[in-house]
């Protein structure tokens, strides 16, 4: 599946789609792959404030748990709810499940994010 | 050495295949300086006429075939023999623990309806596979309440199992969880206005015990209105199961603690027993223990696994919900097929008997003592106060095969020469009036 | 499938049987109760809110359904009486009949925990001689035998050393961890309020030291080390782990969940653990029922014993045994009563079955049998670690898997060669990990069968890994559906 050029990526492989001051945030393709079936995904309350780089929750799989870390600072302003429900959908379409919606306080922070490009050859790296 | 199934010539093969020429070159890593080279100073090897002969002559030095008026969160029922019979089967007894869900299929069914069960008679949702033991568990269920709320503390009955709050100070003395303590008015209860006071914006729970230490059975529903009131969740802990048959469940709790020792577990000198803890279906993330759930093979055939495992040490290391691997599935099955045998009808038929055998006593003890907390609902248990010390009266009750109640002095000296009776469907009227009339003298 | 290759175990018919719930018919009974010799009382009067109006969906069935709906399951089990059992770090060893019936002895069985003193001397006897018994095994000086379990002891254990340090001052913030190590070991630490720091180990499979010097400091509690280690390899530098603890005023704890290694050949105590537990279920012989119960009793050094849960089993001058529980500095209680008892009469049963003798030529039998094992195998499947075993060898599945085949699929097809399955992707440094503890229980043939077993599925996988990745093919049930379990939890029957 081809990298979407229109987000930013972490090395801990989470995507943010960025409009105005507002980010959408969910884990890749790649980061669904290697997780395998995903059983379950736990997700901050609305309102909570995010920092760039620590954990606002996590995703397991049968046999695993993994962090999820913030991509950029900010207030968690949506979360998908549907994923409570159907966490499959992120083994499905990863880019589609989105799974948090913040208010960028530091937009500066998304310099320091790996573009596609760089992001596809990171993977390919850890390979 | 009989367990060994070698013979000399096995191992010198072995050896040989191996490419050693002796037993100490398998040994070459531990440095020679810590070898022992001297016989370990354990009995002599015994045949197994000799451990029997010892075994019984210290069951001898036991009590052995008293009557027991001790409860107190180890209760004297009826085993069916059936228990023994089929958890003797060796598919059962050395077993280990499910992880391979194809050839585990027994214990996990066996699970699921202890599980089942459980929730039938605690009014819960979910009920995971066993924790140690009542006392762990509690402790396991107020750390629980902790993550739920991301609150600190919690406030505990004084009539929760003296032990049992004793183990929960164990266990949560390093992480920041104060532990305070509400008191009990004169009908045995929960004194509301004391736990009205305790209560704060930072109890994540607060703890009763029904029916409680002294026997006394609590008003779960104005216990949990209150810690509702505050934000707080219920906690219940029941140390006498069989209590379920005949009392109400605990349906307003948010978490249930159970003891099951009494659904044919042997008091064995205090263990092996099984905890259980049960909960809403919403909290069941926060859950300690395994949990066996249903799901289906490739060919679409009903079948069990361990499930949610992600909560576990195995998988969670430090951040899962508690540490606990081991559990007590041998216990849990001993319950299932006691439950099974008395089952809907069976367990309030006896919780009957054991209501009826106490009220007789109880009415009985009163013409030589005084029964403290009267006016409120109990079910096997009782607290007598004598003018003597309830000690000499035991001493007493010795000679006559008979273990008596048990002295409160040691946690509550307010209470003075009380004991706690307990009268299960074990204890014949005679031994009934046997131990009255000991304590008249 | 193809059984061709297959010698230990061959198909046979088992009973279908549906849960005890959907048996269950209204007025179905499978007890009588003896008449009331007292007073009936209306519960629903003497309880009033309190009581209850019915048990719900509770079972109703006969006695002959009982004994068959349990039979019927049991059958559905693997067991130790039915063959090896090579869980690595589980020391699934031969449970002896005899602890049943010692177990099952009137006095012993029905004693109440709070019976007076002067009527428990038989129990209180064998606990004492357990303890001692346990002591000199183990080279320590004073023991609890109340955790439940191994983790349970753990948690008493690591609370011990907490307890010592803050009587000094400083209870210190962190736990050394090695990366090998059981998942127990953080949950507990973390359970007694100390922070994790991983201990990474070199590349003979052991502690490495100068990482140890370098992360050993006046933060560090203690080092949480089980030895030998989850590789089966004993830590030789043990005596230079210990003192490097010891110089910063640290503790060494060990795991003692593979005891079976030692017992009788070398006692920790004397390599310079100062607080260890003891799995009385594993190496002990204690059954391990399909998950518990256990048994975890904490052996200590001298300077840990004020802090030991209260109460503690001692001899008194009159030559009786009682129970201390006068004990200011004790950590606490851990658990009711004393413990899981019934697992210390067990215990004791199977020391006094082997003697000093018999303890020795067990460790010596089970470190022979693992040694078999991997020499027959080694190059069947790969060695990661070459440093000798002691009671366990592990494996990886690195040649399998260019067969895209891993060791949880060689696992599953090992149960139709009839045997349980080795322990799978465990310990965490090695990649696709494939850990054997055969113990010393097993015969030559059965270490024959079951190394046959391993070299036909290698041989399977090359011929025909579908076969091998679509295994178990002879199970009632075929692999089934976790991640459906999890998404999805049904955890209770309902009608």
């Amino acid at each position: 599946m081809p990298i979407p050029t229109d987000c930013k990526y972490t090395k801990e492989h989470e995507w943010i789609q960025v409009q105005g001051n507002s980010g959408t945030v969910g884990i890749t393709d790649h980061a669904q792959e290697s997780l395998g079936d995903i059983v379950f995904v736990e997700l901050p309350a609305v309102g909570t404030d995010l920092t760039a780089g620590k954990s606002f929750g996590t995703v397991e799989s049968v046999k695993a748990v993994s962090e999820l870390y913030a991509p950029a600072s900010g207030k968690v302003v949506a979360i998908n709810e549907a994923l409570n429900q159907t966490p499959e959908s992120i083994n499905k379409d990863a880019q589609a499940a989105w799974m948090i919606k913040i208010e960028l306080s530091n937009p500066a922070e998304l310099n320091g994010l790996l573009t596609a490009a760089q992001y596809e050859a990171y993977i390919a790296e850890e390979k | 050495m009989r367990y060994l199934p070698k013979s000399p010539a096995d191992r010198a093969h072995m050896l040989r295949e191996i490419g050693y020429k002796s037993i100490d070159e398998l040994f070459a890593p531990i440095p020679a300086e810590y070898r022992l080279t001297r016989d370990l100073k354990v009995p002599r090897q015994m045949a197994e006429s000799e451990i029997i002969d010892f075994f019984r002559a210290c069951a001898e030095d036991n009590a052995s075939g008293y009557a027991v008026f001790l409860g107190a969160g180890a209760y004297h029922h009826y085993r069916p023999v059936v228990i023994d019979s089929l958890i003797s089967r060796g598919e059962f007894l050395t077993a280990y623990t499910p992880y391979q869900p194809e050839i585990s299929q027994g214990t996990l069914q066996a699970i699921f309806e202890f599980q089942t069960m459980i929730c039938e008679l605690t009014g819960m949702e979910v009920a995971n596979a066993s924790m140690y033991d009542g006392s762990t568990g509690s402790a396991e269920a107020l750390m629980m309440a902790v993550r739920v709320t991301g609150r600190k503390g919690a406030v505990v009955a004084r009539t929760v199992h003296p032990e049992y709050r004793e183990v929960m100070l164990t266990y949560t003395q390093h992480q920041g969880l104060p532990i305070t303590e509400f008191g009990y008015l004169e009908n045995g209860r929960v004194d509301m206005a004391d736990l009205e006071k305790k209560i704060t914006a930072d109890t994540a729970c607060v703890m009763i015990q029904s029916p409680n230490f002294f026997g006394t059975i609590e008003d779960v529903a104005a216990v949990a209105d209150l810690a509702h009131s505050k934000g707080a969740l219920l906690v219940v802990s029941i140390s006498e199961a069989l209590s379920l048959g005949v009392v109400k469940p605990p349906t307003e709790a948010d978490i249930v603690s159970m003891e099951s020792q009494s659904f044919g577990v042997p008091l064995g000198f205090g263990g092996p027993y099984a905890g259980v803890m049960a909960t809403k279906e919403k909290f069941v993330r926060q859950m300690p223990g395994r949990l066996v759930g249903e799901t289906k093979d490739s060919n679409g055939k009903r079948g069990f696994v361990l499930t949610l495992s992600t909560r576990e040490q195995h998988i969670r290391r430090e951040k899962a919900t508690s540490n606990i691997c081991t559990n007590q599935a041998l216990i849990a099955t001993m319950a299932t097929i006691y439950m099974t045998v008395y089952g809907r009808e069976g367990i309030k038929e006896l919780a009957q008997q054991n209501l009826a055998k106490a009220t007789y006593a109880a009415n009985e003890f009163a013409k030589k003592g005084k029964i403290l907390f009267q006016g409120t609902p109990r079910f096997n248990e009782f607290v007598v106060q004598t003018k003597q010390d309830p000690h000499d009266i035991n001493n007493r009750l010795l000679e006559k095969k008979t273990i008596g109640g048990y002295p409160l002095k040691r946690f509550y000296p307010e209470l003075g020469n009380a004991a706690l009776w307990c009268c299960t469907e074990l204890n014949s009227k005679e031994q009934i009036d046997t131990a009255v009339q000991a304590v008249g003298q | 499938m193809s059984d061709k290759y297959i010698k230990k175990a061959t198909r046979h018919v088992n009973q279908n049987e549906d849960l005890i719930f959907e048996r269950s018919s209204p007025g179905k009974k499978g007890y009588r109760l003896p008449p009331l010799d007292v007073p009936e009382v209306d519960y629903k009067q003497a309880l009033g809110q309190a009581a209850r109006a019915d048990l719900g969906n509770m079972p109703e069935v006969s006695e002959m359904e009982i004994i068959r709906h349990f039979t019927r399951l049991s059958t559905w089990n693997y067991a130790i009486d039915l063959g090896m059992y090579p869980l690595g770090s589980c020391t699934m060893k031969y449970n002896a009949r005899v602890n049943e019936v010692v177990a099952r002895l009137q006095g012993l069985a029905e004693a109440h925990p709070w019976q007076p003193e002067k009527v428990s001397q038989g129990a209180l006897r064998i606990m004492k001689i357990l303890a001692d018994c346990l002591l000199d095994i183990t080279g320590m000086d004073a023991i609890t035998l109340q955790p439940a379990a191994g983790a349970h002891g753990e948690m008493t254990g690591i609370m011990l050393i907490h307890a010592l340090l803050k009587s000094k001052g400083n209870p210190r913030k962190k736990i050394l961890i090695p990366d090998s190590a059981h998942g127990t070991n953080p949950a507990t630490a973390a359970i007694c309020g100390y922070a994790v720091e991983n201990l990474k180990s070199n590349a003979q499979g052991m502690v490495d030291i100068n990482a140890l010097a370098s992360q050993m400091n006046e933060d560090v509690a203690g080092l949480m080390l089980t030895n030998p280690n989850t590789l089966g390899i004993f830590e030789q530098e043990i005596h230079k782990i210990a003192a490097i603890l010891h110089d910063k005023g640290g503790l060494l704890y060990m795991d003692g969940a593979n005891m079976n290694a030692l017992v009788g050949k070398t006692r920790p105590g004397d390599f310079g653990v100062d607080v260890m537990h003891l799995n009385l279920h594993k190496t002990f012989s204690t059954p391990h029922g399909g998950g518990g119960p256990g048994s975890g009793p904490v052996a200590c050094k001298k300077a840990l014993e004020p802090f030991l849960p209260k109460p503690v089993v001692m001899s008194k001058p009159d030559g009786t045994v009682g129970l201390d529980y006068d004990r200011p500095q004790s950590v606490g209680r851990v658990r009711m009563f004393f413990g899981n008892f019934g697992m210390h009469v067990r215990a004791l049963a199977y020391i006094m079955a082997n003697g000093p003798d018999g303890l020795r030529q067990t460790t010596e039998d089970a470190v022979l049998n693992a040694n078999y094992i991997r020499k027959k195998l080694d190059g069947t499947y790969e060695l990661p670690y070459k440093s000798a075993s002691m009671h366990e060898v592990v494996f990886s599945d690195h040649l399998q898997s260019e067969k895209g085949v891993k060791t949880g699929d060689v696992a599953k097809r090992l149960i139709d060669y009839g045997f349980h399955p080795y322990t799978v992707s465990f310990p965490l440094v090695v990649h696709g990990a494939l850990m054997i503890e055969p113990t010393e229980s097993e015969s030559l043939d059965e270490l024959d069968l079951f190394i046959d077993a391993m070299q036909s599925i290698a041989r399977e996988v090359n011929e025909d890994p579908e076969l091998v990745k679509t295994a178990p093919h002879s199970t009632r049930v075929s692999r089934l559906d976790e991640t459906a379990a999890a998404r999805k939890p049904v955890l209770r029957w309902k009608p």
